[in-house]
């Protein structure tokens, strides 16, 4: 009864655009996760995504038509500039984060709260904050931004693999033996910036951070070569975000906050096979 | 010929000078010990060398057939946290990064060369374990075979036997001096200076800011150096 359901919802292109959009974008997200949880970077998204949500604010009270174009210079120049102040600043790299993300996130609401004339200003609030039916409502013209960007992620990761690879592992050893570590920390700063504007999308500013973290954390409780992780976070991702788009259109439910609850619970189900495993 | 010229260097952190105005000469074949108490400067003027740090002022010029690819780097420390998700074999391999250029994939020389330094320091046998569990010992056997897949040329080697027990402690220094035999130029910060005595070709003691002894080994130990090092002050 639900696949007859299904096949009715599926009719209708939309949903088959927030599908093809949602897979795409989480795979973009976990790819990333990989390199950022294991630098210890988890919570760039999170700061990123409340840059690019103050960006939006501007964009929407300057009545801009498209705020993509505005949001990925400004979200690229502040993950530039937060990745980079990893090291040799007097502000911890955590603390920078904070301070940017909740610094971004109370403009960006009070500009929106000063100058929007829209009446629905908490609902337009609350759909950007968790993406709650954005994603079902994608024009033509940003499905194709979307699935666009979303390649050009998946090939650069693709490209420079081995470079992110030794990069996150161990930087100090590919300065020290030539490689050029600030030109690819660039291009991956420059696709972080990417993805999370990509993912605003998908399940809103505040739960990015779940898409980063959950595949790759979870991948890490079973598989210890880096080779392995990278393919099982992607499939975890793609997984979890197939069901949770095909469970909300069925139940009703919030399309962010139920792709980031299957997460939640991909996560334990991975813990609890960890468990096993290490025991057997 | 001369690898590495390091002229009038002043190192330091944060304003405090450790290593004041320090000249030496590396050439080909050379196995350079830096010695010296902790806290001395040795470790900042390694990772000076290999342009993680700023010197203060002075130059450091490298040979004229070499460039920082030709440098193999064996860390103190590995900044990548516990449960880092690598196998041996793919730390090993990521040596071959810097001549791999803009090509995506490693090559079969590359993973052959992998295969080759992973032998060579024994560590094939457990190619496919997770970096992150194998004993202190074997992490530095697979980070020498990263930096062997680098260059054969010049390996830089910051305390490598530090927590290790002794029977691993000499197999490394064993498998160092072969290195040498090799042909590879070393230089290696260590704080056993009857070990640098016995194996290296010359001898960088950093003393204080001001008083850095730089020689052969033999110079070294005829020296007032070594005279007031060694227990008595007999010389070794």
């Amino acid at each position: 009864m639900i696949i007859e359901q299904l096949k009715i919802y599926f009719e209708y292109p939309f949903v088959r655009y927030a599908l093809i959009v949602g897979v795409l974008v989480a795979l973009s997200a976990s790819l990333l996760g990989v390199t950022l949880v294991l630098k210890r970077f988890s919570f760039i998204g999170d700061g990123l995504s409340h840059v690019a949500f103050g960006v939006m604010a501007i964009a929407s009270v300057l009545k801009l038509t498209n705020s993509i174009l505005l949001m990925l210079p400004v979200t690229i120049i502040c993950a530039v500039l937060l990745l980079s102040l990893g090291s040799g600043t007097k502000i911890q790299g955590d603390a920078a984060i904070a301070m940017i993300s909740v610094g971004t996130l109370a403009t960006g609401y009070l500009i929106m709260n000063r100058f929007a004339k829209n009446s629905n200003l908490a609902g337009d609030v609350c759909t950007t904050l968790f993406g709650s039916t954005k994603i079902l409502t994608l024009s033509q013209i940003e499905v194709y931004i979307s699935i666009g960007f979303s390649i050009l992620v998946i090939a650069v990761f693709l490209v420079f693999y081995n470079k992110v690879f030794a990069i996150t592992f161990d930087e100090d050893f590919a300065v020290a033996t030539g490689v050029n570590v600030k030109v690819y920390n660039l291009i991956i700063s420059i696709v972080i910036a990417l993805v999370i504007v990509l993912a605003m999308n998908l399940v809103g500013t505040l739960l990015i951070s779940a898409l980063v973290v959950f595949p790759v954390v979870s991948a890490m409780r079973l598989f210890k070569s880096f080779k392995a992780v990278t393919v099982c976070a992607v499939i975890f991702s793609i997984i979890s975000t197939i069901l949770g788009i095909l469970i909300s259109i069925i139940a009703g439910t919030p399309v962010g906050s139920t792709i980031v609850a299957m997460d939640v619970l991909g996560f334990f189900v991975f813990c609890l096979l960890g468990f096993f495993i290490r025991k057997a | 010929m001369f690898q590495l010229s390091c002229e009038n260097l002043v190192l330091g952190y944060e304003g405090r000078v450790v290593i004041n105005n320090l000249s030496f000469r590396v050439t080909a074949g050379d196995y350079l010990c830096i010695v010296g108490e902790n806290g001395s400067g040795k470790t900042t003027l390694m990772k000076t060398i290999l342009g993680l740090k700023t010197a203060m002022s002075g130059h450091i010029e490298l040979g004229p057939d070499i460039t920082t690819k030709d440098f193999g780097y064996l860390p103190q420390q590995i900044s990548a946290q516990q449960d880092f998700p690598a196998t041996v074999k793919e730390v090993v391999l990521s040596g071959c990064l810097n001549h791999s250029g803009l090509r995506p994939f490693y090559t079969k020389a590359d993973r052959q060369l992998a295969e080759t330094s992973m032998v060579k320091l024994s560590i094939s046998g457990i190619a496919s374990h997770r970096f992150a569990e194998l004993s202190g010992g074997q992490q530095q056997r697979a980070l020498l075979a990263r930096a062997l897949c680098a260059t054969q040329k010049i390996l830089l080697l910051d305390e490598p036997v530090s927590g290790l027990d002794m029977k691993t402690t000499a197999d490394t220094y064993d498998i160092v001096a072969e290195l040498n035999k090799e042909g590879t130029t070393i230089i290696m910060i260590s704080h056993d200076i009857n070990m640098a005595v016995q194996y290296a070709s010359h001898i960088l003691y950093v003393i204080g800011p001001e008083a850095v002894y730089f020689g052969s080994t033999k110079d070294f130990l005829s020296s007032n150096v070594a005279a007031n090092l060694s227990p008595g002050g007999k010389g070794f």
